[in-house]
């Protein structure tokens, strides 16, 4: 069942997508080349715990850390550790927060230095299918319209949309009903209410669709070994059309 | 953080085993391996032989499932 959240509830997960946004901000002024990803993942912790949010992730279904810092191939759910960022890598960092019981998913894909064309093609791209999406997210309209907006962008240029993963339905839990998956038929799903909030999240792959869980469980990586980029907003669908919670 | 895409289908128990798990024939001929979903164990909800259920099933591991709904 899809639980339809009251204004109310809207503004509370408002100030805990902000605290998301804030920290993906702090993020993008921080992150170069020589830091590792466990450095990335203490400054997500600090950063949320400072400004009043529990981060989501930890321990969530056993994940050990606040963020997922996803380098290149690797498309999501990367385990931040010892491996070192370099130059013309690009790194997706994904991070949930709580505000009062209440979930904001967010995740941003980043440059470090100079990128190759391709991958900058592919970021710009997986940012314009999001937005596409995020347009919509209005009542009356269909999930799958959300859905066939993001393939549509995204293989117009030729790249490979994720299928295994989906964003979500988001509120009280991070995973709620329903499945927004990035792919499908523009009359499938059903029918946007007013107070549904979804974390719209477009995976994008530079070559092929399928992906690979590596053999810890978590991290998830293309099957050719291809770059991936990763955008993500929650956002809910209101009387005045799309309202992105997570914007700081 | 991305939800696993999950499948939903539907079928009917064949037979209970051990630690709230069951054999279900899907609708399609396939016998597969469910647990029940934790909140079904929390409201007491009883499952027997030829009950027919929803359950989920990765697209990892198509031949283990969790049961999620049981009709009337």
């Amino acid at each position: 069942m899809i639980q339809l959240k009251t204004s109310e509830e809207i503004e509370i997960m408002r100030r805990a997508g902000r605290v998301a946004a804030m920290t993906l901000d702090m993020i993008g002024e921080n992150i170069e080349a020589g830091m590792t990803t466990a450095q990335i993942d203490m400054l997500v912790e600090d950063f949320i715990r400072s400004h009043g949010a529990i981060p989501a992730f930890k321990n969530y279904q056993g994940y050990p850390a606040s963020a997922c810092v996803s380098i290149d191939d690797e498309v999501v759910h990367g385990i931040p550790g010892k491996r070192v960022i370099h130059d013309g890598e690009i790194v997706s960092v994904d991070v949930g927060t709580i505000v009062d019981k209440f979930y904001g998913d967010s995740a941003r894909t980043y440059a470090i230095g100079p990128i190759s064309a391709d991958k900058k093609r592919l970021m710009e791209t997986t940012q314009k299918s999001l937005q596409a999406a995020i347009d919509k997210a209005r009542k009356g309209n269909r999930l799958g319209q959300i859905s066939a907006a993001v393939q549509h962008v995204a293989e117009q240029e030729g790249f490979g949309v994720v299928r295994h993963l989906v964003g979500h339905g988001i509120g009280r839990r991070m995973h709620e009903e329903p499945q927004v998956p990035n792919f499908g038929s523009e009359h499938d799903g059903p029918e946007l209410q007013i107070g549904m909030v979804l974390a719209i999240e477009p995976m994008i792959n530079l070559g092929t669709y399928d992906v690979k869980t590596m053999p810890d469980g978590w991290t998830v990586v293309t099957a050719d070994g291809r770059p991936s980029a990763h955008f993500e907003h929650t956002v809910a669908i209101t009387e005045n059309g799309p309202d992105i919670l997570t914007v700081a | 953080m991305a939800k696993e895409e999950t499948i939903t289908v539907e079928g009917k128990v064949v037979e209970p085993l051990p630690n709230a798990m069951f054999r279900v024939q899907l609708d399609n001929g396939h016998i597969v391996l469910a647990h029940i979903s934790g909140k079904m164990r929390m409201h007491f909800i009883k499952i027997l032989p030829g009950d027919k259920v929803t359950l989920e099933l990765s697209p990892y591991d198509l031949t283990r499932g969790r049961i999620t709904y049981r009709y009337k």
